[in-house]
């Protein structure tokens, strides 16, 4: 083959003409910007919450009944993106949840543990129907207390919450093949305090596989967001559960404190933040409580130079914006090769003008609503630092309500291992990007982090899929994709991400005793 | 050689240059792979946004202004060209309002009548050619076909790839076809269809959308909608990025253009979004942006009449020209 | 020369035993001053007992040991009184630091290579049942039960080197998500483990709780039974001679109370298993541990029936406690 560029005795000059000609078009090229203005504005289209009715008021749900705190306390929930109030909670003490504790026990005892497994199916499988026939309802105040764009509410937390409960029913009267044929049975009585990012799929999450294993539950639900756990009790209400085997008990941190501690409590879940984390499994220690953790993340997204770019950036604002970034295991590293970083963050870039931060009813908006005044302060906190620490900010151009707590999807380039922004869980909009040149920098710096819940792979290419995976120090490894969830499929951290699994038929041993 | 019109003559993607033997390169060549699980959701995310009330009307307006009606059968006649012609510059006479469609899209043996059908209108005439649709004549041949119709008046030549030599892997063939195509249109707009429903998966359309671009396209076009599937909203996305990393490379703008299987105002929409979101505001044009497609603007009728007044309406109350 | 005049030393010879000497059960000759008439029994060489680590035998970097006794039954070459490192702060800090560095290889290898190298421990213990025995009735098992003991340990090995290729197909599971992906979970070995081992069994113990955190790729550092470190470190030579890479198998000798919350604290170790008898030093390794969210499991004694079992002493139960789970998805198409 006749290439002239390739000739040996080419002239240097014109190798150094040609390389001009490259940097000059590079230069004029870096400049070009995709415009995505106002040439067909799209017209608000929210999802009306007229006929959701909420009470004023929420009872604590304690053996089958709705009942007032023993405190005669209640707090307001609010909606992050209106700072109205919705409803009025219950705030439940210890009192209360001994209360919770013993109709739990109550159940356990006297229906739920001798239950056959066949018979405690067709109950949890009533409860996945309901949430199905109730999905949009769910859905609308999912988006109302948390803030969360009710695009995602609708196709991902509610259809999950429900597939979940579908899933484990199924597991109820196979339990005993589950293992091997190692004996199993229930643990007694689960205490499970959740997080306020997936209010209604968490409790799922929880409820799930430990009613079909034949324990039975108090639930603590998250202080911003104890709305839709409440009508999941009226969903378990009208769904004729035996009193007391699903107690729902709302309040803050100490009333989750006292639920942990309960001496009666056989078994511990705890979702939320690894600090909190630590002290539960501090609490327990002793107490021969069988304890599961699902903690913080700080996730590498890891994105070779031989992926396929386009459906890098999806992965990658899927990875970090869903949800407004309150996701635990959240893609909130990108590592990119270097030789590709550039065009990368000019596609990002002009992907994030896409984004549509807003009114989390409507259902084109892409961003919602921070889930509290807290949270937004700690993001704001955070970005200062990374600010301070000399990255690179950019965020994307939303316009930002006047009411409510909102934050721009964000990111950082030019961040080093070492800023707090590439080590600390910001749990919000916020990307940090960081380039790597091989493979095996790019699984150290992945690695370099006490979390270890979740990681992304792209690359076009099979055997580096395989070799990075097995060496990246995380739970979930999501290779050419992000962020999926699936009731099938175990879900759950390495290292101070916590231990035990949720989903799939490992999640199930986290509810009974394999003998 | 000369540099092609859309200015990637000297630095096309992924840096091979096209200067001096066309596609002799092309061996080279290698475009990103497509992750087509990826590309299948980000297009059906895009289809749900909700596009509502005015956004509905402007966006409804905006795809009749984008259409290449089309007849392409072989049983077209005078009388139904003419008839099709007359319904594109004025879509329906009850509502002035409304824009004329972009073009129609005839065989070439109709370029002269509609040519006359439109005068004194603002619609091109688009007209296949390189033997529509299969491709499978010798060059020569196929370039006469494009010589013809562009003397016969064609605004716009609508020609296919080998699909044969892109699958063979003789990409040099494929960009030295439609370089020469390119020439032959002289100042016509050129139009590359891919037939991308024959190609076989997302990482060929890519690869066949890059070739095209770099030999010298001005549009490149999905389908002839003599294959199914023709469009698709994912191949689609794929054939914008292509043109988005054009974009990025050289600062020229290459049109797209659906067509085949696109036959409901629901469809039409979710297509603009994605090209709104994907390349922006600069391309929500006719003139980079078109739909082939016959059945189509009938139904957008349906649907801007039902928004106008505010009832559903009946299929009998359009024109069925 | 020595030899020349050579005869048995009884201790009828001078009618008592001399101290450091070989004494009646091996017999043997006695070597024979040159110059000298008197028969002089042969002076033994006493081991020096020391810790396993990185593959080496080493002392307590503090210096410091404690004592352990025969029990005066059987044959114990050993002076009565036998010193033992007594493992400090820093020994667990260097033991998990060796165990940290061996762990990539370890978990590199393939399990059938893995199995392997259990195999040939086996092999190894087998060789040496006689002495592993009389070790351990020498550290206060009775003989019956020391049988027993050497026999179940041998076939506990033999156990975890089948089960090394085994768990994946045991506990991994295809992920039949609801979509385009194909997703898969896998075990996968969680690091270094600290292994505090039981008081008794003393040799049956330290295997049956060290093999299953092996077989699976994680590198333990374990503390040996203080009551019988001496076994310990025998099996440590059979370590040594197996083909078991340095770093793999730590054994420590030392207090459990000085151990175990060490250990707890040491943020590189990723799991514990500890069979303590104290309730409240398993209350405070469990504390201890919740800094680095350790995967601690805290056991009470059992019985050597529990240990001799088939179904209790061993299994996949034993082995799932230091596993992750990795859950991995891929898209399928085109």
């Amino acid at each position: 083959m006749t290439d002239p560029d390739r000739t040996a005795d080419r002239p240097s000059a014109d190798l150094v003409k040609r390389e001009t000609a490259v940097e000059k078009a590079r230069q004029k090229t870096a400049a070009l910007a995709l415009e995505f203005g106002k040439a067909w504005e799209y017209a608000p289209a929210p999802e009306t919450p007229d006929h959701i009715k909420l009470e004023e008021r929420y009872q604590l749900f304690i053996g089958g009944k709705w009942m007032p705190p023993k405190s005669g306390k209640y707090f307001d929930t609010v909606s992050p993106s209106t700072e109205q109030t919705l409803a009025q909670v219950a705030e439940g003490n210890a009192e209360d949840v001994d209360r919770a504790v013993k109709a739990a026990r109550h159940a356990y005892d006297k229906y739920w543990g001798k239950m056959r497994g066949a018979e405690r199916a067709k109950y949890v499988f009533r409860i996945a129907r309901a949430l199905q026939e109730k999905a949009r309802e769910l859905a609308i105040v999912e988006t109302m207390d948390g803030g969360k764009p009710i695009k995602e509410s609708r196709d991902v937390d509610i259809p999950l919450a429900s597939a979940h409960f579908f899933y484990n029913a199924g597991w109820a009267d196979k339990l005993d093949y589950a293992f091997h044929g190692r004996k199993v049975r229930p643990l007694g009585v689960a205490g499970q305090v959740i997080p306020w990012n997936f209010p209604l799929l968490m409790a799922a999450w929880k409820i799930a596989p430990a009613i079909a294993c034949g324990n039975t539950v108090v639930l603590k639900p998250a202080e911003t967001t104890p709305l839709t756990a409440l009508l999941l009790a009226q969903i378990i209400e009208e769904a004729e559960l035996p009193p007391g085997v699903v107690n729902i008990v709302t309040g803050a941190g100490e009333t989750g404190a006292a639920l942990v501690a309960h001496p009666d409590v056989n078994k511990v879940a705890f979702t939320g933040s690894t600090d909190v984390g630590k002290k539960i499994q501090r609490a327990l220690a002793g107490s021969g409580k069988r304890l599961t953790l699902e903690l913080g993340g700080k996730a590498a997204n890891i994105v070779f130079a031989d992926a396929p770019l386009d459906q890098a950036v999806e992965g990658i604002v899927g990875g970090i914006y869903f949800n407004q970034g309150h996701v635990c295991c959240a893609g909130s590293r990108l590592l990119v090769e270097e030789s590709v970083h550039d065009i990368l963050v000019r596609k990002l870039k002009d992907r994030m003008a896409t984004l549509r931060l807003g009114d989390p009813l409507d259902k084109n908006t892409d961003v919602g609503a921070i889930n509290s005044r807290a949270q937004l302060e700690r993001i704001k906190e955070l970005v200062l630092s990374g600010e301070r620490e000399g990255a690179e900010r950019f965020s994307a151009p939303c316009e930002l309500p006047g009411k409510g707590f909102w934050f721009p999807p964000t990111f950082f380039t030019n961040a080093s291992q070492s800023c707090r922004i590439a080590r600390e869980e910001i749990f919000g909009p916020v990307l940090t990007i960081m380039t790597f040149r091989t493979p095996d920098e790019a699984i150290e710096k992945a690695n370099n982090t006490m979390y270890g819940l979740s990681a992304g792979i792209w690359t076009d290419k099979g055997s580096k899929i395989f070799h990075v995976a097995t060496r990246l120090q995380a739970g979930v490894i999501w290779a050419n994709t992000y962020n999926k969830f699936d009731p099938s499929s175990p879900f759950g951290g390495y290292k101070e991400s916590g231990f035990g699994r949720e989903g799939g038929r490992q999640g199930l041993a986290a509810y009974l005793e394999v003998q | 050689m000369e540099q092609h019109e859309n200015g990637n003559g000297h630095i096309a993607p992924h840096g091979f240059t096209t200067t001096a033997s066309r596609g002799a390169r092309m061996p080279l060549f290698s475009p990103p792979a497509v992750n087509a699980v990826a590309v299948e959701e980000r297009a059906a995310s895009l289809a749900k946004r909700s596009i509502k009330k005015g956004a509905k009307v402007a966006g409804l307006k905006l795809a009749i202004s984008m259409m290449d009606l089309t007849t392409l059968e072989g049983k077209d006649t005078a009388g139904k060209v003419r008839q099709m012609c007359r319904k594109a510059v004025t879509p329906m006479d009850s509502d002035p309002t409304l824009p004329s469609c972009a073009a129609v899209c005839v065989y070439p043996n109709f370029v002269t009548i509609a040519k006359a059908a439109l005068e004194g209108s603002a619609v091109k005439v688009a007209s296949v050619a390189t033997a529509f649709p299969s491709g499978q004549s010798p060059l020569p041949v196929k370039l006469d076909d494009v010589r013809r119709a562009v003397e016969f008046g064609a605004d716009e030549i609508d020609m296919v790839i080998d699909r044969g030599a892109m699958l063979s892997g003789d990409y040099a063939k494929v960009f030295d076809e439609i370089a020469a195509t390119k020439e032959a249109c002289g100042p016509a707009h050129l139009k590359v269809i891919l037939e991308t429903g024959e190609l076989g998966s997302y990482d060929v359309v890519r690869k066949a959308s890059d070739l095209a671009i770099a030999a010298g396209a001005d549009f490149i076009k999905t389908s002839t909608g003599k294959i199914q599937p023709a469009a698709t909203p994912p191949v689609t996305l794929v054939m914008l990025e292509a043109i988005r990393d054009h974009f990025y490379q050289t600062g020229v703008r290459i049109g797209m253009k659906p067509a085949g299987g696109v036959r409901t105002a629901k469809q039409a929409l979710h297509y603009l979004v994605i090209v709104k979101e994907t390349l922006g505001d600069a391309w929500l044009t006719p003139d980079l942006f078109r739909f082939g497609a016959s059945a189509l603007l009938n139904d957008v009728l349906m649907q801007l009449e039902k928004e106008r007044t505010g009832n559903y309406q009946a299929s009998e109350d359009f024109s069925k020209d | 020369m020595a030899g020349e005049k050579t005869k048995t030393a009884t201790r009828e010879d001078d009618g008592t035993t001399l101290p450091g000497t070989a004494g009646l059960p091996r017999g043997g000759p006695i070597a024979r001053h040159a110059d000298s008439e008197a028969p002089v029994p042969r002076v033994t060489v006493n081991k020096a007992y020391k810790m396993y680590v990185g593959g080496a035998f080493v002392r307590s970097e503090s210096g410091r040991y404690f004592q352990v006794r025969g029990s005066a039954v059987g044959h114990d070459p050993d002076p009565p009184t036998v010193n033992v490192p007594r493992a400090s702060r820093k020994d667990v800090r260097d033991a998990v630091l060796v165990a940290h560095n061996a762990k990539v290889g370890w978990a590199a290898r393939t399990p059938f290579n893995r199995g392997q190298i259990l195999y040939r421990l086996a092999e190894v213990l087998e060789s040496r049942s006689s002495e592993l025995e009389a070790s351990l009735v020498r550290g206060g098992t009775d003989g019956d039960e020391a049988a027993a003991e050497v026999d179940a340990a041998i076939d506990r090995a033999v156990f975890y080197a089948g089960m090394a290729d085994k768990v994946s197909a045991l506990v991994a599971t295809h992920n039949p998500v609801s979509g385009p992906h194909f997703g898969f979970s896998i075990p996968e070995p969680m690091g270094v483990i600290g292994v505090i081992a039981p008081e008794k069994p003393t040799l049956l113990g330290l295997l049956s709780t060290v093999l299953p955190v092996v077989t699976t790729g994680n590198t333990a550092v374990a503390l040996a039974s203080e009551l019988d470190p001496r076994t310990a470190i025998l099996f440590c030579e059979c370590l040594a001679t197996s083909d078991f890479p340095g770093g793999v198998i730590n054994v420590l000798t030392g207090h459990p109370f000085e151990v175990a919350p060490i250990m707890a604290k040491h943020r590189e170790v990723t799991g514990i298993d500890a069979w303590l008898s104290d309730a409240e030093l398993r209350t405070q390794v469990e504390r201890l541990s919740a800094d680095s969210v350790k995967r601690t499991k805290t056991h009470a004694p059992r019985d050597l029936e529990f240990w001799l079992g088939e179904r209790q002493g061993q299994g996949i139960g034993w082995v799932e406690p230091f596993l992750e789970t990795k859950t991995v998805w891929h898209p399928v198409g085109l």
